[in-house]
């Protein structure tokens, strides 16, 4: 502005020829003012976490160490990624099926569906776990029969699903209501021109889902299911009030013998954080992979 | 496969339309015979893409029908009633209809040879070889041997639309349908979808286009017929219809485009 005396508004003012003068036109980048200032506060913060957790003897590391690969922590391991991978199954057939209904099912199914979702998002997953826990408490035998009429064969239901079948049920179930979501917004990311050009060409409403609008919901359902998969491996956690036997029950029984609850906890910690990054690894080489080939869709609009 | 080679293509009887309160098409009656072809002018919304989708019955007809090839394409008729089909049936008949969109819309996870041997082989049961051998004649013939590994985002409009005609001819229709297709592409790739298009209609392939391509029209149809309000205004040789046309509304329409 003219007459202003403030000199740092002057020095855009320039002789052209100076400019052209001066030997390098590469400007000097400007770090922006808070970001050493913030650098050396999470610095010293971060030293002071490091201190806490090297001089505190309650973390007893010692202890930790000891128990990182005792047989039962690892059994607990493997019975929660047997449990992530069998409840996430569950969650993924029947959310596809779910999705499905709620797309193109008549106006029964699509209810059905709805209610389903209702039901399973709106109570919690614990809550439905225990449920299927104690089932054989409501259904002492289940088999097929007549309503009413009693049984003509039946199965004592603790036999039929035991306590690792009960929690798979549990979570999958559960999780089958957000896979649904996720799916069906999966299928709405595809343009409806797609399944026009598929029924054109005379495929059936299957054959189209399956080859044409799937693949390409894919894309938009990989990094959800993702975070899906993840967050179930640590909602798996819940099923220790039905006793199933996994990583973090392992750690509690050893603990309930030796009283040390603190340093067992950080050895399920670390599972869990392993276990959660190897997973975040795979979800990223998935994602890369179905994002290839379909950056657009289509032409000009 | 039974297929009537004789007697009209498309038989259209008083075919009647509604989305909602609006009713785009008011009855429309047209008879489309083998080898001809037939361009749809007309403003948009004027009914003319909404009558080319009821012909493969991507648009169910609220009244009236239209027999191709001499047989119902969406209804079956039961004792004296038209009956809507059922889902499977309308795959099957409309399976000779080959249908060409304005936005090409080209499966994009598939690569090109991909797109034209789908339904070749998940449709009629093809082996993959000769679902192959006729897509790589059918690419050579509209000019994109070369392209086959290609995935639709990588080729330009008309490349794609290309494609589209390819793909569709891979099912060895009857009866070609194009909804404005060359609306969305850039003005100078017209022309290459256009000679593919003139190609086609002089190896004797029957026909209807809703095109905005008057001199492509004009140079290539048997039959104009310009649609306005949900009804055909007039139709006839394109030279008179284009050319010296009866009807106020016709004229007014050209008026506009030309």
């Amino acid at each position: 502005m003219s007459g202003s005396t403030d000199t740092r508004f002057h020095h855009d003012r320039v002789d052209l020829a100076d400019l052209v003068a001066i030997a390098d036109h590469e400007p000097v980048r400007r770090r922006a003012a808070g970001q050493k200032v913030g650098g050396a506060v999470i610095l010293v913060l971060a030293g002071f976490v490091v201190a806490i957790l090297v001089t505190n003897p309650g973390f007893d590391w010692p202890t930790v160490g000891r128990y990182l690969f005792d047989v039962s922590v690892l059994e607990g391991i493997a019975v929660t990624l047997e449990l992530t991978i069998a409840a996430m199954s569950v969650g993924i057939v029947c959310g596809v099926v779910l999705a499905v209904l709620r797309q193109s099912g008549g106006p029964i199914p699509r209810f059905a569906a709805t209610l389903y979702i209702w039901f399973f998002r709106g109570t919690p997953v614990l809550v439905q776990v225990l449920f299927w826990g104690f089932a054989a408490s409501l259904f002492p035998r289940i088999g097929l029969g007549i309503p009413g009429g009693g049984f003509l064969v039946s199965w004592d239901t603790n036999e039929v699903i035991p306590i690792f079948a009960a929690a798979v049920l549990g979570l999958g179930f559960n999780e089958a209501a957000y896979v649904a979501e996720i799916v069906r917004g999966g299928l709405l990311s595809v343009p409806a021109g797609q399944s026009e050009a598929a029924d054109a060409l005379g495929l059936g409403r299957l054959a189209t889902l399956r080859f044409v609008v799937l693949p390409q919901a894919m894309r938009a359902i990989i990094p959800p299911i993702g975070n899906q998969f993840i967050s179930m491996l640590k909602m798996t956690s819940v099923v220790l009030v039905i006793g199933v036997g996994d990583l973090l029950e392992s750690v509690t029984q050893i603990y309930s013998r030796n009283y040390r609850q603190i340093p067992l906890l950080i050895v399920a910690s670390i599972w869990y954080l392993v276990m959660t990054t190897l997973l975040t690894l795979v979800q990223a080489r998935l994602e890369k992979r179905f994002g290839r080939s379909l950056s657009r869709v289509g032409g000009a609009r | 496969m039974t297929d009537v080679a004789t007697g009209p293509v498309i038989r259209a009887h008083d075919v009647h339309k509604s989305f909602g309160s609006l009713e785009v098409l008011k009855g429309i009656d047209l008879t489309v015979e083998r080898g001809e072809v037939v361009c749809l002018l007309g403003a948009s919304g004027s009914g003319k893409s909404t009558f080319l989708r009821c012909v493969n019955h991507l648009e169910t007809v609220d009244r009236g029908f239209i027999l191709v090839d001499g047989r119902l394409i969406g209804s079956d008729l039961v004792r004296g009633r038209l009956h809507e089909a059922r889902p499977s049936v309308v795959t099957e008949r409309r399976s000779r209809i080959g249908m060409v969109f304005q936005q090409f819309n080209l499966f994009g996870h598939m690569t090109v040879l991909e797109n034209v041997i789908l339904a070749p082989m998940r449709v009629k049961k093809e082996a993959r070889e000769v679902a192959v051998e006729r897509a790589v004649r059918l690419l050579g013939r509209v000019g994109l041997g070369n392209k086959q590994d290609s995935y639709p985002a990588h080729l330009s409009g008309g490349q794609q639309q290309r494609v589209a005609i390819a793909r569709a001819l891979a099912m060895e229709p009857t009866l070609m349908l194009f909804d404005e297709p060359t609306s969305a592409l850039d003005p100078e790739l017209v022309g290459e979808v256009l000679d593919v298009m003139r190609y086609l209609a002089a190896s004797g392939m029957t026909m209807m286009v809703v095109t905005h391509e008057m001199g492509f029209a004009r140079q290539v149809a048997d039959t104009a017929v310009f649609m306005s309000e949900g009804r055909i205004v007039e139709q006839g040789p394109p030279e008179k219809v284009i050319g010296a046309p009866d009807h106020e509304r016709t004229r007014a329409f050209l008026g506009k485009v030309l």
